[in-house]
């Protein structure tokens, strides 16, 4: 199958007439949606926050954030850039409530440092692999984007890109790029070796957390981390079995979390032995 | 081009990295809308101690609001004053700059804004 990315600039593919499917075709609102969903759901944002949205295209993305229930930490306010302007013009046809600004990640991450709680981009990165110019080098914006986004990220704060590497080089490009900008850093991945597979980022800037445990990836991927060894299901699923309540952060929580966790995939830390044995993804 | 966007955008010209006259920056020949979005106290709550209160006064002022107060208000002051907060939320939140430009005071660039989008591509040599 063929990639967009391999012939054409962003802005040049995402022209009207491909805009305009993310607001016609319900197959591609529904995929995007349930990646966003997955995104908020790593994020664990406990309040309503300020989140950049990178890439941020039609809003498809930015409107889940922006529906987040209270009860789910929502609702949060974003700020969207994408270098299409008719994506962006499909955006403020559907009248978003995100802020849409139009700007290449390839440059750099315009806002002052500390600005946002939280970052998404939702099938946007693998773009930089593809030098938009002869004056630039995937390497060159890759750098500028990591770097620009640790920078406007507060001390604490995450970071998940969903996106689709070509090949496994381009997925030890872009996370080497991040790990190189300061992130923490961990691969997860979806439905693996399914056609359905999806791959995600998952950044964490490290420093005093304003709730005390988001900046260290060990922290955010233990939990999931555990989900490759978690052999003994019996046992987890007894600990379930005393409902009520579960309180975020309780043993039973995290084993609840781990389960829901396993049925949806695995998690990938990037420095653990899984790494090493099944990937190769050398930072 | 929202004002709370306004408050933590800064050029992005490369040569402006490190310039503290790079933010904020100041609009010009801008034309605003008052949308109508519902009141988000806790999100407002919280990057209320990462607002640049001064960089807000300045563009406050040259958008045509009336002064604000010296001081960032408190957590507590807004929290008991329903008022003073929805007045933050219709300068930064509901308050937009439809069409009008972007200006660095550092280097000059000046960013247009159209239909409410500003546009930050940059020619490479700039970045
Ligand atoms: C598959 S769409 C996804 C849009 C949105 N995140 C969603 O979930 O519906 C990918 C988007 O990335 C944007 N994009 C690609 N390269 C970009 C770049 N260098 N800077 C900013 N946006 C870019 C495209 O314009 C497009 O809108
Ligand atoms: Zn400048």
């Amino acid at each position: 199958m063929s990639r967009p990315e391999d012939t054409l600039a962003a802005d040049i593919h995402y022209n009207d007439s491909e805009a305009r499917k993310y607001t016609t075709s319900s197959r591609i609102q529904n995929i995007q949606a349930s990646m966003t969903r997955r995104a908020l759901e790593i994020l664990d944002l406990k309040s309503p926050s300020l989140i950049l949205d990178v890439g941020c295209g039609s809003g498809l993305s930015g409107e889940i954030l922006t529906a987040e229930r209270p009860e789910d930490g929502g609702p949060h306010t974003w700020i969207g850039m994408d270098v299409s302007p008719s994506m962006l013009d499909v955006a403020l046809q559907r009248d978003v409530q995100g802020d849409l600004l139009l700007a290449d990640m390839g440059q750099g991450v315009p806002f002052r440092p500390g600005a946002f709680d939280a970052a998404i981009s939702i099938s946007a990165v693998q773009w930089l692999c593809n030098a938009e110019a002869s004056d630039t080098s995937p390497a060159g914006r890759l750098a500028r984007f990591f770097d620009g986004l640790y920078a406007s990220l507060r001390r604490g704060a995450r970071a998940v890109c969903q996106f689709y590497p070509k090949n496994d080089q381009q997925k030890t490009m872009i996370t080497r790029a991040a790990v190189r900008a300061g992130f923490g850093a961990g691969l997860l991945e979806d439905d693996p070796n399914t056609k359905n597979v999806k791959l995600y980022l998952v950044l964490t800037v490290g420093g005093s957390a304003g709730d005390g445990r988001g900046g260290d990836i060990t922290g955010v991927v233990d939990g999931m981390d555990n989900v490759d060894v978690l052999d003994s299901r019996p046992k987890a699923a007894d600990d379930k079995s005393g409902k009520g309540a579960i309180k975020k952060g309780s043993k039973a929580w995290i084993v609840h979390k781990k389960e829901q966790m396993e049925r949806k995939g695995k998690v990938v830390k990037t420095t653990s032995k899984y790494t090493g044995r099944k990937r190769r993804v050398a930072f | 081009m929202k004002v709370i966007s306004l408050n933590f955008l800064t050029c992005a010209v490369k040569s402006c990295k490190s310039s503290g006259a790079a933010f904020p920056l100041h609009p010009k020949d801008a034309e605003l809308v008052q949308d109508d979005i519902e009141l988000n106290a806790q999100m407002l709550l919280n990057i209320l101690p990462r607002l640049d209160w001064a960089a807000l006064r300045t563009n406050a002022t040259e958008l045509g609001f009336p002064e604000l107060p010296a001081e960032l208000p408190t957590r507590e002051a807004l929290e008991a004053d329903e008022k003073k907060l929805k007045d933050l939320h219709h300068l930064l939140v509901e308050t937009q700059i439809m069409e009008g430009k972007l200006v660095c005071r550092n280097c000059g660039h000046e960013y247009a804004i159209r239909e409410g989008i500003a546009n930050f591509l940059l020619p490479s040599h700039l970045v």
